[in-house]
């Protein structure tokens, strides 16, 4: 399963000047979304004995959050981390994801049989491409917006979210990708035990772009295809009035300022 | 000299204070009438490993054993959400299971430390009685041998989590001469027949945690369940307390740090005279000195912590670290109460039960007055 750190959002600032994220003194968290990937790779790895293994690329700080992870009860954690690796867009970064998927499922001999699981969205970038593009560089099906699933030895059956009331249910064969949605489940809280076991007895596994003999035209800055152009906060065109009061006289002040703007 | 926490501290109070927030501090208010803990809070600090906190591994523990300051960062994450929660865990591991694991044999750890573990068995420490209280050597409890066993008969008062607890280090008299010499601690299954939890007490603070007392009527102990030795039971009472007081320290810490931050958010959202009440520099002088008493607390609390940890004597220090951590909460629930004016004497606003919860510290597992006694005591016979 994949595993995004991502800034606190409460917390996130924008540097005026450089238009860019100001991460100093920023707590990092896992990207809400993917702790619910982490808890239903965990509930399988209980129901079905399977090994689970989180995968995350960033600096050496995103460290934290494969401990935290660990922590949660995976069984092994790895972290793609070169300087090489930065500045990546969504299609350099599923690349070198799929790279290190492709290396771990040689280790383990099981290029068969396999799951992967992804947030559907990380909430800095807000994106959701990663979790197809990755099953693309797989060569995998891949189903997104799931909001529940059964598996069945080699293969699962899911519940897709599909536009805003529907659910669509699909069966497909391993080795398949899935995104999830926030509501599939509700993460667990890593026990006290967990996290002694996290820092003391397990270990971060790295991958560099030589481990995973990566083409370095398709990697980091370098091997991606869009360019961040300008980031902004969105302009504040007008002075938001707030109505207090009862409902009642909060609807009568409404429909005045209405009135005195000629609106109708 | 290094002042952070390790990455491992970090997440232990990162994970504790969002899973305080979540499970802990909806429920405190409505624990603190019924003067009970609640049911489902109970079983998810059972999940979280609360309860073996200070247990390694091969016991059920979470294994901060050797790592107090971890400890003292999780009961005060804990009391920050709830004091009566804090005092509760900081006794069960503090003077009940950790004391099983650190001076008990390996049959006593095999046989009480994985129920204590899980919380399936709650601990409690019981030396106060009715004419036993700072004056701890006048212990009347009495533990008579007949053959392999002991016989206790007497009446424990005031035992934290008393009547919720099943598994109990007593402190009996187990001669007639001079009492401290002739004491000695056991540890009584609480299912054993003639032992019965009598009045629960209701009492100001800390109301969802349970105090009781505790009766023993020819009770039947095994010898092999003595902790330590025999007739050594005051020094054991003692040595127990030593590490006891850092986690009632780090309890009154959590405690502090709340009303600290009650006091912050209400002076910044209350306006009076056109304008929050924290531009005032009434206020403000209040603000600081809490805030100043809380970090002294916390910082008294984790160097008892450091030096447990480091094998260094550290009774004097944890008697400081209780003693500052204790008034420390008192004057910041007193001050936050303060700032709340009359909101503050209203259930409606979490400070009064701060208020309430923080005049405890300053009274249980030894009194301000017993520890500046134990603190003056070590530098008279040690020099200071």
């Amino acid at each position: 399963m994949c595993v995004k750190q991502v800034p606190g959002v409460s917390e996130v600032r924008i540097d005026p000047k450089t238009n860019t994220l100001v991460r100093e003194g920023v707590l990092s968290i896992i990207n809400p979304n993917d702790r619910n990937a982490l808890e239903l790779a965990l509930i399988l790895k209980e129901e079905h004995k399977v090994e689970v293994i989180a995968l995350s690329m960033g600096p050496p700080q995103a460290e934290e959050v494969l401990r935290e992870a660990l922590a949660m009860g995976i069984d092994k954690a790895i972290l793609l981390s070169d300087k090489a690796f930065a500045g990546a867009d969504t299609l350099a970064t599923s690349h070198t994801l799929a790279l290190a998927i492709k290396k771990v499922l040689k280790e383990f001999d099981s290029e068969e049989n396999y799951l992967i699981i992804c947030g559907a969205q990380a909430v800095d970038g807000d994106t959701g491409q990663v979790p197809p593009e990755l099953a693309e560089e797989l060569g995998i099906p891949q189903i997104t917006y799931v909001q529940n699933l059964l598996l069945s030895e080699d293969k699962i059956i899911v519940e897709r979210k599909f536009r805003a009331t529907e659910i669509v249910v699909i069966e497909t064969k391993l080795p398949a990708l899935i995104s999830v949605l926030i509501d599939i489940n509700k993460p667990r809280y890593p026990s006290m035990a967990g996290i002694m076991k996290a820092y003391e007895k397990a270990n971060v596994i790295y991958f560099d772009s030589m481990a995973l003999n990566a083409d370095s035209s398709k990697i980091g800055l370098n091997g991606s295809m869009t360019e961040v152009k300008k980031i902004f906060f969105p302009e504040r065109k007008v002075n938001p009035i707030m109505l207090e009061g009862s409902t009642e006289e909060v609807v009568r002040k409404l429909c005045q300022y209405l009135k005195d703007d000629k609106i109708f | 000299m290094d002042f952070s926490l390790s990455e491992k501290q970090k997440m232990l109070k990162n994970i504790t204070r969002k899973f305080a927030e979540e499970f802990l501090v909806p429920v405190a208010k409505e624990s603190d009438a019924k003067q009970e803990l609640d049911e489902t809070a109970f079983k998810k600090m059972q999940e979280m490993n609360y309860f073996g906190a200070c247990l390694p591994e091969e016991y059920g523990g979470a294994g901060l054993q050797n790592d107090t300051i971890g400890f003292s960062i999780v009961v005060e994450e804990i009391s920050r959400a709830d004091a009566a929660w804090g005092i509760t865990i900081a006794v069960h591991n503090g003077v009940a299971a950790y004391p099983i694991y650190k001076f008990g044999t390996e049959d006593q750890k095999q046989n009480f430390l994985e129920d204590l573990a899980k919380g399936n068995k709650v601990g409690a420490f019981c030396l106060t009685e009715a004419n036993a209280g700072s004056d701890a050597g006048g212990v009347q409890l009495t533990a008579v041998k007949d053959g392999d066993e002991y016989i206790l008969n007497g009446t424990k008062i005031f035992a934290t989590s008393g009547g919720i607890a099943k598994t109990l280090l007593v402190v009996a008299k187990t001669g007639e001469k001079d009492s401290r010499r002739q004491m000695t601690v056991f540890i009584v299954d609480g299912d054993t027949p003639g032992y019965s939890v009598g009045v629960k007490e209701d009492k100001l603070g800390v109301r969802a945690s349970n105090t009781s007392e505790l009766v023993f009527e020819e009770v039947r102990v095994p010898q092999e369940n003595i902790l330590g030795n025999l007739g050594e039971g005051f020094k054991m009472a003692m040595k127990i307390l030593d590490f006891g007081r850092i986690g009632i320290a780090a309890q009154c810490v959590g405690l502090g740090q709340a009303a600290l931050e009650a006091s912050v958010k209400y002076s910044n959202e209350r306006v009076q005279f056109g304008k929050p009440i924290g531009r005032f520099q009434g206020i403000q002088w209040k603000i600081a000195d809490m805030a100043c008493a809380v970090e002294s607390a916390r910082l008294f609390t984790y160097k008892a912590a450091y030096l447990h940890d480091n094998g260094e004597d550290f009774g004097m220090a944890s008697s400081m670290a209780k003693l500052v951590a204790s008034e420390a909460a008192m004057q910041a629930a007193h001050g936050a109460v303060q700032i709340h004016g009359g909101y503050g004497l209203m259930k409606a606003y979490p400070v009064e039960r701060y208020f309430r919860d923080a005049k405890m510290g300053e009274i249980y597992e030894g009194t301000s007055e017993i520890q500046r006694l134990v603190i003056a005591s070590n530098l008279l016979r040690k020099g200071a």
